[in-house]
Parts: structure tokens; sequence; C-alpha cells
């Protein structure tokens, strides 16, 4: 990222709140980074506003909730001043978006195949041969081994890995710059999750995409991502390069790695967060 | 070693799939045992068939000395054992309080002083009692494993079957709830059988574990063995790569 070219993403005090009967809530507090092509990943318990920040990136954030911010641009055009078409056009085509759970994201009433070519078609002038044949390639690019069967299957007839493998081929179907990943591989098995991992970053690296990864799990983003930002109550509360997740200053990402019981580790009882009211101001 | 349970030779079958497959295991008196396997490999279902839930077909149950039949169960058993559920949101009534949900058990059983052990569950599991008049859409994830942790602990039960009771949670929240269950066991001399995909908290929680796959137990060893890489299964060793995250390349 030199300083002639803007970044991917550039996001500056974004800001999500949702009206309640009870007052505002502020699920994101004034959130500020810049994306170039690499993998980022924002770690956070629930509630710390993580995929609210995903999802106003992608403009999914509910219609009553209220977004703001200094600058929300990918590359040079401002997200929040397009037109809705504008923005439509851009998700899916440039920006696209993996969900935590296959059984629930996928539409259940239509084939793996038709909602990939669905994809392609929104978005490109494409014959429906091409479109299938596309398809048909990216379904063998995530790995799946006999692409043709699973065309034609419906979502309920894979597996969680299986279907999480395709959402990932109908998102990088149009090869898209950014990918948001919110929690990808958290509904899989722990065995099928590294293989799940490793065919993102082997699509990612390929493509040259950037990345945000989003999850819970502090080990497993610093061990996917090259930077990694901790949210804590809508804030970041530190930003740090992976590699260096064991020199981390804030109380909060130490406990976040402490509190792991791990193998081989004889702790009891485990450390537990003591969480200071003022990390939250 | 007496045996608080002992299973020879379960088998359960849905519509013909067997879920379970002849499988054998012996948990010792105040043991803490653990099941490790993925979503199918059958981890639940034991759980589920020794508590009741689902019956077995074939083999015998032995739960502290006597024996028990494929489905039926007295209140005698659900004296000695109960059962922590997987996923907070999922496993409290909605429309009950709090109060109202620890107190069905007490009345079934027809236990005395009903106040004070409730006013005692909540303190023990660290509630206090201005949680005692909510509803438990009004608690957190955390806050629900407590009551339902609560919930099991009122009968003053002996053994304790846990399907995954931190999954659901933070990791923050998991290590409270995993110190609770730790101090209850102490406390109370408890025999635990918990399940768990996660290798991390078996070997933190448990002194011996079971892996599962396919419905048949793999390996049974002891939880310093893995450590050691004292194990002798491939799909052992599958489980424990995994356990420790992502490696390019």
């Amino acid at each position: 990222m030199t300083a002639s070219t803007s970044p991917l993403l550039t996001v500056e005090d974004l800001r999500v709140t949702f009206p309640t009967r009870t007052g505002e809530v502020n699920a994101v507090r004034g959130v500020s980074f810049a994306l170039g092509k690499e993998r980022l990943g924002i770690v956070g318990e629930s509630g710390s506003g993580k995929s609210q920040t995903g999802r106003a990136i992608m403009g999914l954030t509910p219609g009553h909730a209220k977004i703001t911010a200094r600058k929300l641009a990918f590359g040079d055009r401002d997200l929040l001043a397009m037109p809705k078409a504008e923005r439509r056009a851009l998700r899916g085509k440039r920006v696209a978006m993996i969900l935590q759970d296959p059984k629930y994201s996928l539409n259940p009433v239509s084939t793996i195949g038709r909602q990939i070519v669905e994809t392609l078609k929104t978005h490109e002038k494409i014959s429906s041969a091409e479109a299938k044949s596309r398809a048909l390639a990216m379904l063998e690019a995530v790995q799946i081994r006999d692409p043709e069967r699973v065309f034609d299957l419906y979502p309920h007839e894979v597996s969680g890995g299986m279907g999480q493998r395709a959402m990932i081929a109908m998102m990088l179907v149009c090869g898209p710059e950014l990918l948001i990943a919110d929690e990808p591989t958290s509904a899989l098995d722990v065995t099928v999750q590294l293989e799940v991992l490793s065919i993102l970053d082997k699509l990612v690296a390929e493509r040259g995409m950037g990345l945000i990864f989003i999850s819970h799990d502090l080990r497993l983003v610093s061990s996917f991502c090259d930077r990694v930002i901790v949210m804590y109550a809508g804030k970041i509360v530190e930003e740090l390069p992976s590699a260096n997740l064991a020199a981390a200053q804030h109380p909060y990402t130490r406990g976040l790695l402490n509190c792991l019981p791990t193998i081989g580790t004889d702790r009891h009882p485990l450390p537990v967060l003591d969480r200071k009211r003022e990390w939250a101001l | 070693m007496t045996s608080a349970i002992s299973i020879r030779d379960m088998l359960v079958t849905y519509d013909g799939f067997p879920a379970l497959d002849h499988v054998s295991l012996d948990v010792g008196v105040g043991e803490s045992f653990g099941i490790v396997g993925e979503s199918g490999s059958g981890k639940s279902t034991l759980l589920r068939a020794v508590s009741g839930l689902t019956s077995f077909s074939q083999g015998t149950l032995t739960v502290n000395g006597r024996s028990y039949p494929g489905r039926r169960r007295d209140k005698e058993f659900y004296q000695t054992v109960q059962m922590v559920f997987q996923d907070p949101y999922g496993s409290l009534h909605p429309r009950q309080t709090v109060d109202r949900l620890l107190l069905e058990p007490l009345v079934i059983h027809g236990f005395d002083n009903i106040e004070g052990r409730i006013t005692r569950a909540l303190d023990e599991v660290g509630l206090g009692s201005g949680f005692r008049f909510r509803y438990s859409h009004q608690l957190s994830g955390g806050q629900r494993q407590r009551i339902a942790i609560a919930r099991a602990l009122i009968l003053e039960p002996k053994i304790l079957l846990l399907d995954e009771p931190t999954s659901a949670l933070d990791a923050s929240i998991q290590a409270e709830i995993l110190n609770l269950l730790e101090q209850a066991r102490r406390d109370r001399n408890l025999t635990f059988v918990m399940v768990s995909h996660d290798l991390g908290v078996i070997s933190h929680m448990c002194e011996r574990l079971a892996v599962m796959k396919t419905g048949k137990v793999v390996e049974t060893m002891p939880a310093e063995a893995l450590e050691k890489r004292e194990f002798s299964a491939d799909y052992t060793r599958q489980l424990l790569v995994a356990s420790e995250g992502f490696r390019r390349g």
C-alpha cells in the first residue's frame, strides 16, 4: 500500500447503531482500518461488533440501523454515498461474503448448481452453457471430487463441509477483489475445518484477493491471517501482526489467549477474563 | 476400580443405521471421563442411551451397581445421573422462570427445604438470588449454562453427563464454566462423563478419554498420553493435528 494508490478498502470511524425501545445500542463504535491485498483477521467475542463491521462493509445491515463513517470506501468509491443499485452490482461481483453455516445460508429449494449459475448470470452477460461450465470448474477448484453430481444436489443432500465448499465456490465464481468470511468454519468438524481453510487459503493466494476473516477463535485467526484486529464492545482494542501474537499488550487480548485449555498444560483453575470497565469506554 | 457406569456391547440403531456399534466402556467412581469424536461419531448418542433419551437394542448398562434396560429409567436413576446439554438456548423452557425451572426437579423427586435448596443452587453456580425470577431469554449464554448446571446439581446426583457443555460459548465464558464444573466435582465427589470435539477441553477436564469414530470406540487412553503422543490410532493423530490450528503448506 503506497500513498499513490488507494487501498482496496478504507474504513474510517465506522459506527453502526441500532435503535431499540430502551435506547440506542452502539454495536460498532468508531472502527478504522485499511485493507490491501492481504489477509486481515477480526477477532472478538459475541457482541463485540465484529460481524456487524463485516456486514456494514458488505451493505447487509438491517434497514432500521444507522451507519455512519468518516469514510467507507472500496477502492476510491464511496460505499455510503453509492446508490443502492450500484451497491447491489458490487455485491457478489467485486465484494463477496462467506457466512457461517451452509445449512442456513444456502437456498434450500434450489440446487447448488443453479445457485452458482444465478450468481454468474446476475453479474455477467453469459450463455447458460458457459455459466454451467464455469460453475463446474469452480466446484472443481474447491476440491469437490464429482462436480457434475454435486451441481444437481440440493443443499440438504450434502455434508456441512461440502456445503461450505459450495458456498466458497458460489462466492468466488465472479472473481471478487474482496472476500469477507464471517466464521467460515465454526459450524464444521475440526478435521473438516482444516480442509476448508486450506482451500480458502489457496484460492485467496492464487487470485490475489483481499480477505477479512471474522472469527471468535484468536488462535485460528492468527495462524491464518497476516494481521489481526481484536475488537471489544464495538471498538478495536488492539491491532497486531499475527506473528507477534505473544507480544500482545492489551489485557483483553492476553486474557483471550490465556483462557483456552491446551494439551500439555496443567492449569487448574483456568485463568478467566477480569473484564475492566475502562475497556468498554 | 469400582465402576460408576459400565457399558457392554451397546447397540443403538436409527432405522437400521448403527449409531452406536457395540460399544463397551467403564467409568470409575469419581473419575472424569472424556469422549471425543466428530459429529456423527456417536458420542452424543452414547450419553443419550445412558440417560434413557434414546433406547438401546442390545447390550447392558450398569449404573452404580444397578442394571438398566433399553429405555425405562426410574426416579432413583435420575437422582443418581443428571445431564447438561450443549445448547443453553434450547435446553431451558422459554416460558418458565429460573425459579420454576429449578423447582420442578425438586417437586418431582419430593425434596424438602425447597426454598433453601434453590437459593443454595443459585449461589453455587455464582448467580445469586437476583436471577431467580428471570426468564431464560433475559440471560446470556453463559448464565443460561450456569442455570442448566444448577438444575442438574440441585438433585445432588453422583454422576453428571455433559454433552458439549461449552461449545456454544465464547472462549472466555468457556473458561468460567469449566472452572465451575471442576469446583462442583471437587466439592461433591462427582463422576463426570464429558463429550466434546475439543481435545484441549477434554485433556484439561478429564483423566481418561475414549476416541470415537462412526459409532465405535477407536481407542481409550489416559489424558497424559495425548501430551506424550502415546496413542496408536491414526484417527486420534488426525484429531490432534486438527486441534493445533491451521498450518500453511
